[in-house]
């Protein structure tokens, strides 16, 4: 016997809110939408119609499974709109439309869905993005981890820009925007088994608006990525193995928070593989560098950036070398993957 | 085999302490360190205070220290 | 500070010009070994100044047949596994606690304390809590032992794998280990039972002992004390760790040791059988000792054709003459504990650095 479900209030989500009836009807209307704040969603089409102002896009896709959910300086909802964002920012595109997916599990609370959902509105309208097209599914108790969320986007390129691992040579310098490992520092320090309390914050920053400038007023530009997973380490082996070139980077110049240093420390972890939410690194030529510099460091989001050391050639095999603090040279190797607290 | 920090006791209730370094706030057990009082600062392994640390001797060599006033900044506000 | 490393430094070479001959140092510890390659230590060494990296590795030196009996017991439902992290990924004869942790009763925890704490809030299973390391974190595991014997925390136990140092160092050497010209002693270690616990080794076997802490210039400074002592013909006792160290040590965390454990003979992987380096509980505590409680006991592993960690432990070889090191055996796929180790030599040399 099917029974109609006035739009009473809800506190969890039910399975039902996933049904795509009535319940996921009032889910959309009553809290997606006004989340989101977004008129081209409330015609609710099965799939957005985008009007592109050039043939030439960018496209990716993440999924956010971040915990804990809620964090200092952002939530999972600000996390999946700068991580989409900065991904098509640093392959050299303006941001315009993003897809948002929800998998969320039965018994999640609805008030935390309202709190991400504002987080995701805010982000995106502050940034001058949309969201313009999405999807909920709800799955049982234990089959997804409260909430994931999935994201595709879609970014202009901007004309003339051309990014690639191709163009990356010798002397070219790597320079970034900031300071490294605050947001992996700040989700390890809230893990329930090593929880500590602290003045750590996550960086989870939308970086377009930055990058869109540098590419607009210096010529020399080759590649830019978001260190994020596997930290620094990864993104510059990733760059060691695709150019076949080495890196070398210098400790001094690494801008990092002392607090950042010290929760590390205590923990056993190597700073440089610690996730960046709200970083970049440039390569640019060596006459374009100061000119990068001086642009981000006149930028909120770029007021640390430095050099942090240059492309250089290989020996034997690609490697990143960093010179220490001390003036001794070291390998730094790709991350495993997981890091691990350690005591010993 | 030995990882271990210096941090300040900014808390101890019994053997029950709270120690911080650059505003990072870890419990910790004195029970190996029945000395220990509150301010000083102390190495800390696995959760537990082992030894008193020198603070003179150890601003000549560790880095994190050497900038003792930041150290101790613990002004802002805490989460978590 | 960079001051004081140059000075230091300068002065190692000095001593080393003098010395002309090799010299090796070993290090007994592997937060040692992490923190040389991490800072690029080895780097700015001179060329016949050779540093090797001892079985100091609490994780490398631990038998497979240890870690066999751990994973034997996260296969049960009615028993939780409290580890520190460094452990996770040791393997044993099949898979790791890495490869357990699906099973979701496998807890890394980041003291003893938390262990205890498991066994608290879970009074339907028994906690065993993966008790590895030497003296420095042999304390934390004696003060959770009487805790739960206090509170009668019947649930809780532990399978002890704490191992000494000092018999380490007199077994290395007693083999006629002519390699090691010094030693450079472990700061923490030394926190506890007292810089004097080596004045043993340097009376015995002439060989300086210097103890030094983790920081680089600390490092530099212990190295270069023993530069000194060696160009001057002399072998003795010194701390550059006063910052923490004393003569006699942490009396009270020394005491809990002896009123928790006793030592018996083990066997370390790599370097054998060493009398009276392993840690077991006294029969006073012997309810919370996990071997007793379930009836097993360690099976001496197998040794693993072509893995050469007992060497490399020994200061025998560096991890690049070991025939596995960067082939089949890489942090990505470890064989030997010396790889799986974030401090193991192997996966140090791989990670930080493959010239010196």
């Amino acid at each position: 016997m099917t029974q109609i479900m006035r739009t009473s209030k809800h506190d969890r989500i039910l399975l039902a809110h996933g049904g795509g009836g009535q319940l996921m009807d009032d889910l959309i209307r009553q809290h997606i939408l006004p989340g989101l704040k977004n008129d081209a969603l409330n015609e609710l089409g099965d799939s957005a119609k985008l009007d592109l102002t050039s043939g030439s896009v960018c496209f990716t896709t993440d999924s956010y499974v971040v915990k804990p959910l809620f964090f200092n300086g952002g939530d999972i909802g600000k996390l999946a709109v700068c991580g989409t964002v900065n991904d098509l920012a640093v392959a050299g595109s303006k941001p315009v439309a993003l897809t948002l997916s929800f998998i969320i599990e039965d018994g999640f609370e609805i008030e935390l869905l309202d709190k991400i959902l504002a987080s995701i509105g805010e982000t995106a309208d502050r940034i001058g993005v949309n969201i313009v097209t999405g999807d909920t599914k709800t799955v049982e108790a234990g089959a997804a981890d409260r909430i994931f969320i999935n994201t595709a986007g879609i970014g202009i390129r901007l004309p003339g820009v051309e990014l690639g691992f191709e163009k990356i040579v010798i002397g070219d310098k790597i320079i970034i925007n900031g300071t490294i490992g605050d947001h992996g520092m700040t989700i390890i320090s809230q893990r329930e088994e090593i929880k500590f309390q602290s003045q750590l914050k996550s960086d989870c920053a939308p970086l377009a608006d930055l990058t869109c400038e540098l590419l607009a007023n210096t010529s020399g530009i080759k590649f830019m990525r978001d260190p994020t997973r596997g930290g620094l380490a990864a993104t510059l082996n990733e760059i060691a193995r695709s150019t076949t070139l080495s890196v070398e980077i210098r400790e001094n110049d690494i801008p990092i928070r002392p607090a950042v240093l010290a929760a590390a420390d205590m923990l056993g972890f190597d700073v440089l593989t610690i996730a960046n939410e709200g970083k970049f690194i440039v390569v640019v030529s060596p006459e374009s560098a100061d000119d990068c510099l001086s642009i981000s460091r006149n930028h909120p989001l770029g007021k640390e950036a430095k050099i942090i050391g240059e492309i250089v050639e290989t020996r034997d095999a690609p490697l990143v070398e960093i010179e220490t603090r001390i003036g001794g040279k070291r390998i730094v190797q790709m991350p495993y993957g997981r890091e691990l607290p350690r005591i010993c | 085999m030995c990882l271990a920090i210096p941090a300040r006791i900014v808390e101890l209730e019994q053997d029950v302490a709270v120690v911080d370094a650059m505003g990072n706030r870890y419990k910790t057990k004195t029970t190996l360190l029945p000395e220990a009082r509150i301010g000083d600062l102390v190495l800390v392994h696995a959760g537990f205070a082992i030894s008193l640390v020198d603070e003179e001797e150890a601003k000549q060599t560790w880095q994190l220290i050497a900038e003792i006033d930041q150290f101790d900044d613990t002004q802002n506000k805490l989460s978590g | 500070m960079l001051d004081r490393i140059n000075k230091a430094q300068s002065d190692i070479n000095a001593a080393c010009e003098a010395i002309g001959r090799q010299i090796n140092i070993m290090e007994v510890c592997g937060t040692h070994t992490v923190s040389i390659f991490r800072n690029g230590i080895r780097s700015i060494l001179p060329k016949n100044l050779k540093l090797l990296s001892g079985p100091g590795c609490p994780v490398c030196v631990t038998d497979q047949g240890y870690i066999d009996v751990v994973l034997q017991l996260a296969d049960r439902d009615d028993c939780i596994i409290s580890t520190y992290g460094d452990m996770i990924r040791v393997p044993g004869k099949e898979g790791s606690l890495e490869t357990k942790q699906a099973k979701a009763n496998v807890k890394v925890v980041l003291s003893s304390e938390d262990a205890l704490q498991l066994a608290r809030d879970n009074p339907g299973r028994t906690v065993v809590f993966v008790a590895v390391g030497f003296e420095t974190t042999t304390p934390a595991t004696a003060v959770v032992v009487k805790e739960a014997a206090a509170e009668a925390v019947n649930n809780f136990c532990i399978l002890s794998g704490h191992k000494l140092v000092v018999p380490a160092m007199r077994t290395l050497l007693s083999e006629k280990n002519d390699n090691i010209n010094a030693f450079l002693c472990p700061g923490h270690v030394s926190a506890i039972i007292g810089y004097g616990a080596f004045a043993e080794i340097v009376e015995e076997f002439s060989r300086p002992c210097v103890v030094a802490g983790f920081e680089p210039v600390q490092i530099i400074e212990g190295l270069c004390e023993i530069c000194r002592q060696l160009s001057a013909g002399k072998a003795e006792l010194k701390s550059m760790y006063s910052a923490v160290v004393t003569e006699k040590g942490n009396i009270a965390a020394q005491k809990i040791i002896d009123e928790c454990f006793e030592p018996v003979d083990g066997y370390w992987r790599g370097v054998g059988k060493i009398p009276q380096s392993t840690l077991k509980l006294k029969d006073k505590y012997g309810q919370f000792d996990a071997f007793e409680r379930f009836g097993i006991s360690e099976k001496p592993s197998e040794e693993i054709k072509g893995c050469r960690c007992g060497e490399v432990l020994c200061g025998l070889i560096e991890p690049p003459e070991c025939g596995l090191f960067g082939r089949s055996c890489t942090p990505q796929e470890p064989i030997g504990p010396c790889m799986v180790s974030s401090e193991g030599a192997c996966a140090a040399w791989f990670k930080y650095g493959r010239d010196k």
